[in-house]
């Protein structure tokens, strides 16, 4: 199962991976020597599939951040590559600068001719300098308006992934208005004339997440977060402790089924067996088959409803009461 | 040795926004006010024209002609949507909060007039929970946003937030996006909105619906910007420069149009809405902006004049 040889692996990953291990072991001696094992072998897979149940199936808030934060899960590039065809990659905000923390195109998805706009992690250090960790500037933003506008031209609809653990807090993001430029995508994406479905593919992290997350139809990856802050910034802030991450994942309820639960996303996208990182390709097709099912759904609904619709979704997020 | 252990304060979040006692010390010059003067002065330093922090209270007071101000939507109050806890819980924080504050959250909305003229207006409070936008504030704004629409009169929203309030997590980020499209409405119906930036402004407040007026002005001195300072430092790694993310700072990098002093906001206000919407001048006769906005606007001016 696994797909190439070094991989990070969590701590509460180790059991089951030290099992296959075994299990591959015992694998490579019953054909080297002729012995059959395939009794012991059949017992040893059936204790990983129990194992992997119990432990995925029972996951902690923190454990689920460890996952959308993991080094070998696959990215929007990784996504775009799989799904769409003919994609191609624009560049630029026609302001300042091109932003390689936030992806920007035009492409297909069988029969649906789309635009993709989504954040960018890197893989290794030095790519992560390329991509500022997946961290967008306001130009990323601008970039992101601009894409969507087109696509709102064309009459194409537009998909995001969101990726990020938060908008660059930097020196230059300020001078440059980072608050407007996210702003100002909130209110744009709000009445753009075409479908928008957004999906969480990894880490969700406040104003920065959501500057490209306003649309008709809310998806969330089975291993994802999505949140006002993030757990450690929480933790800082209220427990003056940044140690405290892992109790402030959990009282800020910022899973899938939490925020199914609350109204905050539409639908979870299944991941493959322990994580979208175990299979990148079973991971996209899954999505793939998701986004299509919502194009289909809402490409059929007139642009003044979709709208209309998309700004009631939003108007009833919230917890209240009226006396 | 407890007794001389300093005891840790609470967030400065919950900072008194203004300081009890006979004298005030001021923040910035040192100068020590007596507070009646101060109070004359709108608080603000009568040696260095600081702007200390006031409440919603005060911005009603000072903004908006005198006793004009018409609340509604008084009665949604907070709840604990998560049940959050962190070193305590959120439903305690909120009774503190209420009970030090007497309001019921962090924005107080109402009908009022500038110079006669009508507004709808929304005024943050900075001293309820750091003025943090929970279920609450999105709410209460976005139901402004819709009265000035369907009123058909200029929005004033008056910001003093640290941003998205965490213990409602994601609901609370999903009001930036809330606030941001109910904006989106009232820009289609061609109603001016006026954001005033006061101290300090930041996070999600800043990154939704302070950075999505047609005028921004902002309070000499204010906090303004997106990221926190110490997460910016922490980030970068070094210091940040003098001035950084000031009112002043935000005027050089063109995101607010004007920096008017409390003693001047009320004329300039009426100046602006004058010009943006109660002058009776002569429309542009071939005004084809697509929404026909120049045609609703002198309609809704006659039923004004009606009002008068």
């Amino acid at each position: 199962m696994l797909k190439k040889n070094f991989r990070m692996i969590l701590d509460f990953e180790k059991p089951i991976v030290e099992l296959e291990k075994k299990i591959a072991e015992m694998e490579e001696y019953a054909r080297e020597t002729g012995v059959d094992l395939s009794e012991d072998i059949q017992r040893l897979q059936k204790k990983v599939e129990g194992l992997r149940k119990d432990v995925y199936q029972k996951l902690t808030p923190w454990q689920r951040v460890q996952l959308a934060r993991h080094p070998d899960r696959p990215y929007t590039l990784d996504y775009i590559q799989r799904i769409t065809q003919d994609f191609l990659e624009l560049h630029g905000d026609r302001y300042f600068a091109d932003d390689p923390a936030m992806i920007a195109g035009i492409g297909r998805i069988d029969d649906f001719r789309v635009a993709i706009i989504g954040h960018q992690k890197g893989r290794d250090v030095k790519e992560n300098l390329y991509r500022n960790f997946g961290m967008s500037n306001p130009e990323g933003y601008r970039k992101a308006l601009r894409i969507m506008q087109l696509a709102a031209k064309m009459n194409m609809p537009v998909i995001t992934f969101i990726d990020t653990p938060g908008a660059y807090p930097g020196i230059g993001a300020e001078e440059r208005g980072q608050a407007e430029a996210i702003a100002k995508n909130l209110r744009e994406m709000s009445r753009l004339p075409v479908p928008i479905i957004i999906t969480i593919i990894g880490e969700g992290a406040s104003g920065g997440a959501l500057g490209i997350g306003v649309g008709d139809v809310i998806l969330m990856m089975e291993n994802c977060w999505y949140s006002v802050i993030s757990p450690e910034g929480c933790a800082a802030i209220l427990w003056r402790d940044n140690a405290k991450a892992p109790q402030a994942a959990e009282a800020m309820k910022l899973t899938a089924p939490d925020l199914l639960e609350l109204g905050i996303i539409d639908k979870i996208i299944p991941e493959p067996d322990g994580g979208a990182h175990w299979d990148w390709d079973a991971a996209a097709s899954t999505l793939k088959k998701y986004l299509l099912e919502e194009l289909r759904r809402l490409v059929q609904i007139p642009t003044d409803e979709l709208v209309a619709k998309r700004v009631e979704k939003f108007s009833k997020m919230g917890y209240w009461k009226e006396a | 040795m407890d007794w001389f252990k300093r005891k840790k304060g609470i967030s400065s979040g919950e900072k008194k926004a203004i300081p009890d006692g006979l004298w005030v010390k001021c923040n910035k010059c040192g100068e020590i006010i007596y507070r009646r003067e101060l109070q004359k002065r709108m608080y603000v330093c009568p040696k260095c024209e600081y702007h200390f922090r006031v409440t919603s209270k005060e911005y009603i007071d000072y903004y908006f002609d005198a006793n004009s101000f018409e609340e509604f939507a008084q009665n949604i109050k907070p709840v604990d949507p998560l049940k959050f806890k962190d070193k305590k819980k959120y439903s305690d924080r909120l009774k503190e909060a209420q009970k030090k504050t007497g309001l019921n959250d962090a924005v107080v909305t109402g009908d009022a007039r500038i110079n006669g003229m009508p507004i709808v207006a929304a005024v943050m409070d900075f001293s309820f929970i750091g003025g943090s936008m929970g279920s609450v504030v999105g709410e209460k704004i976005s139901r402004a946003i819709d009265r000035a629409r369907e009123k058909r009169v200029p929005l004033i929203i008056v910001t003093a937030s640290g941003g998205a309030r965490m213990m409602e997590g994601a609901i609370s980020l999903m009001q930036l996006a809330k606030t941001s499209a109910k904006l989106a409405q009232l820009s289609e119906a061609g109603i001016p909105y006026i954001a005033i930036l006061t101290d300090p402004t930041t996070g999600g407040t800043t990154a939704s619906f302070a950075m999505l007026g047609d005028i921004h002005i902002a309070e000499p001195g204010a906090l303004i910007g997106f990221a926190g300072q110490r997460v910016i430092k922490q980030t970068i790694g070094q210091d940040l420069p003098e001035g950084f993310q000031t009112a002043e700072f935000v005027l050089e990098h063109g995101f607010v149009d004007m920096i008017v002093h409390r003693h001047e906001m009320h004329r300039t206000l009426a100046r602006l809405l004058k010009i943006l919407w109660y002058a009776e001048m002569p429309l542009p006769a071939n005004s084809n902006n697509g929404n026909g906005s120049a045609e609703k606007a002198s309609l809704d001016k006659a039923t004004i004049n009606k009002l008068k």
